[in-house]
C-alpha cells in the first residue's frame, strides 16, 4: 500500500522510502533538530539510493517500502551502520534483495589506510570514505568520500574498506542464520 | 508545472546513439562543452556558462561572532538555489531532493576539503570573525548543474575581495575599500566537481551530461578533485553498481578535465585583473557584445559528414522512382476547388469520393504536395462515410463530419 500521495505509485516497482534521524542525545553535543536538517535528509537520500538499488523492486509493484533508522548513539560511521542495520531488518522482513548490503567506512592517516572511523578519528579531519557493497559481485552500491585524498591513496582506501565490508558480510550472514534456525527451532517441532 | 516526461523513442535514440559512442552535440564521450566564465564589477560576482547551463555566484561577507566550538575559526555558508527560470520543472515548493542533494554535495567539496583557510578569517578570536557566504543561483538548466555551481563558486570565491581590517589591542577598524585596498580570500586550491553519467548498468560513460543525457541515465558518479591531483569528494548517485576499477579509471579522467579547467579559470581570473588594473570597463555588460552581427551566434557543432555522400547515394539506389502523380484541380463552386483525393482510407469501409473532372484551374494552384492532398483526401472520405465509425480517444473525434462533396478544403 502506498501512504501518501497514490500518484507517486510507480507502475512496475516498488517505491522505497528511507527516513534518518539521529536523536538529540546521540552526539556528544546535544543536537537540536532531529529531523528535517539538511544532513538528514541527505542520508535518507542516500539510504534510499542504496536500497533501490539492492532490493528487488521489481517483484512488489504499486508498493511502498518504508525504512526508518534512529541513531541512538553516534560515534563515527553513522552511515555503514544505518545501512547494516537496514540491510538486517529488510532482510527480517522477508522483502527479497539481491545480496547482503554491507557498508563500512574507510580512511587514510600518515600513508595507512584504516577501516571503521572512530569519532575521533573522523574528526581529526582526514579524509574519508563510505563504502556500499554487495559482497558476492564485488559491486559497489555507493561511494562517498570527503576532504582531500591523493588520487594514488584511492585504490588502497578502496581495498580496505572493501575488506572490512566482506568481513561485516560474514558477520552479518552468521547472525543471520543463526536467527533463522533459533526461530525455525521454536516455531517448528 | 510538472516535468515533461520524456518520450520512448526519445529515450531510445538517446540510449542507441549512446552505444554508437554519438552524443547529440556532436562531442566525444571524454568531452566537455564550452566553459565560459565573466564577471561583474563587484568583487566576488562571476556567470559561469557551461554549454546553456548558467551559474551565477556571488559572494559576500560580514563580521559576526563566530560558533561557540570554533572561537578562532571563520563561517562559511554556500546556498544554491535553483531558479525558477532554469526550468518549467522548477517550482517553489517542488525542488527539495534534488537541492538538498547538490546542496551537500558543494557544502562537503568546498567546506571539507578545506579549499579556504578559515583560520585566516578571524578577527579577534572569540568575538569576531568573517563569515563569507557564497550564493549561488542557477539560471538556466542544460544538465550538469554541479559541476557548473561548483566552478562557479571557485571562480567567485578567488575573484572576492574582503575589506581590510586592522586590529590595534582592543580596537577593531575596518577600512572601506576606498581607504585601503580590499584583501583577497587565502585559498589553498581549488576543488572542480567532473559528473560522470552511466548507462545501461554501467557499460557506457559519458563525461558531462547534458539536460536529455541526464534524463536516460542509470546513474551520476560526481567526482571533485584539484589541480594536485587530490581527490576532495567521491559520490556517487541513482543507484547505479560500479566496480572498483571503474570508480579508479574515472578518477584518472577526472584529473586530465580538472587541469583544464583550472588553467581556464586562471587565464579568465588573470584577464579580468589586468583589465580593472588597465582601468578598462569591466562586468557583465561589457562580456555581452552588442553592436556586432555575430553577438548571439550559436556555436558550430562538428559533425562528421565524411560519409554523408555515399550513404546518401545508397539510400537513392535503393528507393524506388517517386511514383508519377498528376494532380487535376476540380472546381466545386467559383471558389472552391480540390486537388486530388488522397488515398484510400484504411479506417472502414467507405464509398470512393467522385472525383469530376474539370476544365480548367481558375485560380492559379500552386504545386500541391502529397501531404496536402491527402489531407484533403481524409476529410472528404470522413465525409462521405455512410455509418458512424466509432473513432478512438484521438483528436479526430471533434472533427465534424460533413457531408459528402459539400465542403471540400479549398486548396491554393
Amino acid at each position: 500500500q502506498i501512504r501518501g500521495s497514490r500518484a507517486r505509485a510507480l507502475p512496475d516497482r516498488a517505491l522505497v522510502n528511507c527516513q534518518y534521524s539521529s536523536a538529540t542525545f546521540s552526539t556528544g553535543e546535544r543536537k537540536r533538530r532531529p529531523h528535517g536538517d539538511r544532513k538528514s535528509c541527505e542520508m535518507g537520500l542516500q539510504l534510499r539510493q542504496t536500497f533501490e538499488a539492492a532490493i528487488l523492486t521489481q517483484l512488489h509493484p504499486r508498493s511502498q517500502i518504508d525504512i526508518y533508522v534512529q541513531v541512538l548513539q553516534a560515534d563515527g560511521g553513522t552511515y555503514a551502520a544505518c545501512v547494516n542495520a537496514a540491510t538486517l531488518a529488510v532482510l527480517d522482513a522477508g522483502i527479497p534483495m539481491r545480496d547482503f548490503v554491507c557498508a563500512c567506512s574507510a580512511g587514510f592517516v600518515d600513508s595507512t589506510a584504516l577501516a571503521d572511523l572512530s569519532h575521533v578519528e573522523e574528526a581529526a579531519g582526514g579524509p574519508q570514505l563510505a563504502l556500499a557493497l554487495l559482497p558476492a559481485s564485488g559491486q559497489i552500491a555507493l561511494l562517498e568520500m570527503d576532504a582531500r585524498l591523493h588520487e594514488d591513496h584511492l585504490e588502497q582506501v578502496l581495498e580496505a574498506a572493501a575488506r572490512a565490508a566482506r568481513d561485516v558480510h560474514t558477520l552479518l550472514d552468521r547472525v543471520v542464520r543463526q536467527h533463522v534456525r533459533e526461530a525455525s527451532i521454536l516455531l517448528g517441532d | 508545472m510538472k516535468e515533461t516526461p520524456l518520450s520512448n523513442c526519445e529515450r531510445r535514440f538517446l540510449l542507441h546513439a549512446i552505444e554508437e559512442k554519438k552524443r547529440l552535440d556532436g562531442r566525444q564521450t571524454y568531452d566537455y562543452r564550452n566553459i565560459k566564465i565573466t564577471f561583474g564589477t563587484d568583487y566576488g560576482c562571476c556567470i559561469v556558462e557551461l554549454g546553456k547551463t548558467r551559474v551565477l555566484g556571488q559572494v559576500s561577507c560580514e563580521l559576526v561572532s563566530p560558533k561557540l566550538n570554533r572561537a578562532t575559526e571563520g563561517i562559511l555558508f554556500f546556498n544554491l538555489e535553483l531558479s525558477q527560470m532554469a526550468a518549467p520543472a522548477f517550482e517553489p515548493g517542488r525542488q527539495s531532493d534534488l537541492l538538498v542533494k547538490l546542496n551537500r554535495l558543494l557544502e562537503r567539496c568546498l567546506r571539507n576539503s578545506k579549499c579556504i583557510d578559515t583560520e585566516s578569517l578571524c578577527v579577534v578570536a572569540g568575538e569576531k570573525v568573517w563569515q563569507i557566504r557564497v550564493d549561488l543561483h542557477l539560471l538556466n538548466h542544460d544538465g550538469n548543474i554541479i559541476d557548473a555551481a561548483s566552478i562557479a563558486a571557485i571562480v567567485a570565491l578567488c575573484h572576492f575581495r574582503r575589506p581590510d581590517v586592522s586590529v590595534q589591542g582592543d580596537e577593531v577598524t575596518l577600512y572601506t575599500p576606498e581607504e585601503r585596498d580590499p584583501v583577497p580570500l587565502s585559498i589553498h586550491h581549488m576543488p572542480i566537481c567532473v559528473s560522470f553519467a552511466f548507462f545501461q548498468q554501467g557499460t557506457y560513460l559519458l563525461v558531462d551530461p547534458n539536460e536529455r543525457e541526464e534524463r536516460v541515465m542509470d546513474g551520476l558518479l560526481v567526482i571533485a578533485m584539484n589541480k594536485h591531483r587530490e581527490i576532495c569528494t567521491i559520490q556517487s548517485s541513482g543507484g547505479i553498481m560500479l566496480l572498483k576499477d571503474q570508480v579508479l579509471r574515472c578518477s584518472k579522467i577526472a584529473g586530465v578535465k580538472v587541469l583544464e579547467i583550472t588553467e581556464l579559470i586562471q587565464k579568465a581570473l588573470e584577464n579580468d585583473q589586468k583589465v580593472r588594473k588597465e582601468g578598462g570597463k569591466f562586468g557583465f555588460a561589457e562580456s555581452i557584445a552588442s553592436q556586432r552581427i555575430t553577438a548571439f551566434k550559436m556555436e558550430k557543432a562538428p559533425i562528421d559528414t565524411s560519409d554523408v555522400e555515399e550513404k546518401a547515394e545508397e539510400i537513392i539506389a535503393e528507393a524506388e522512382p517517386p511514383s508519377e502523380v498528376v494532380s487535376k484541380p476540380v472546381l466545386w463552386t467559383p471558389g472552391t476547388a480540390q486537388i486530388g483525393e488522397g488515398i484510400e482510407n484504411s479506417w472502414g469501409d467507405l464509398e470512393d469520393s467522385e472525383k469530376e473532372e474539370d476544365d480548367e484551374g481558375g485560380s492559379d494552384e500552386a504545386i500541391i504536395l502529397d501531404s496536402i492532398k491527402m489531407d484533403t483526401g481524409e476529410v472528404s472520405n470522413v465525409g462521405s462515410q455512410d455509418a458512424p465509425i466509432v473513432l478512438s480517444d484521438s483528436e479526430e473525434e471533434e472533427m465534424i463530419i460533413l457531408e459528402p462533396d459539400k465542403n471540400p478544403k479549398k486548396i491554393r
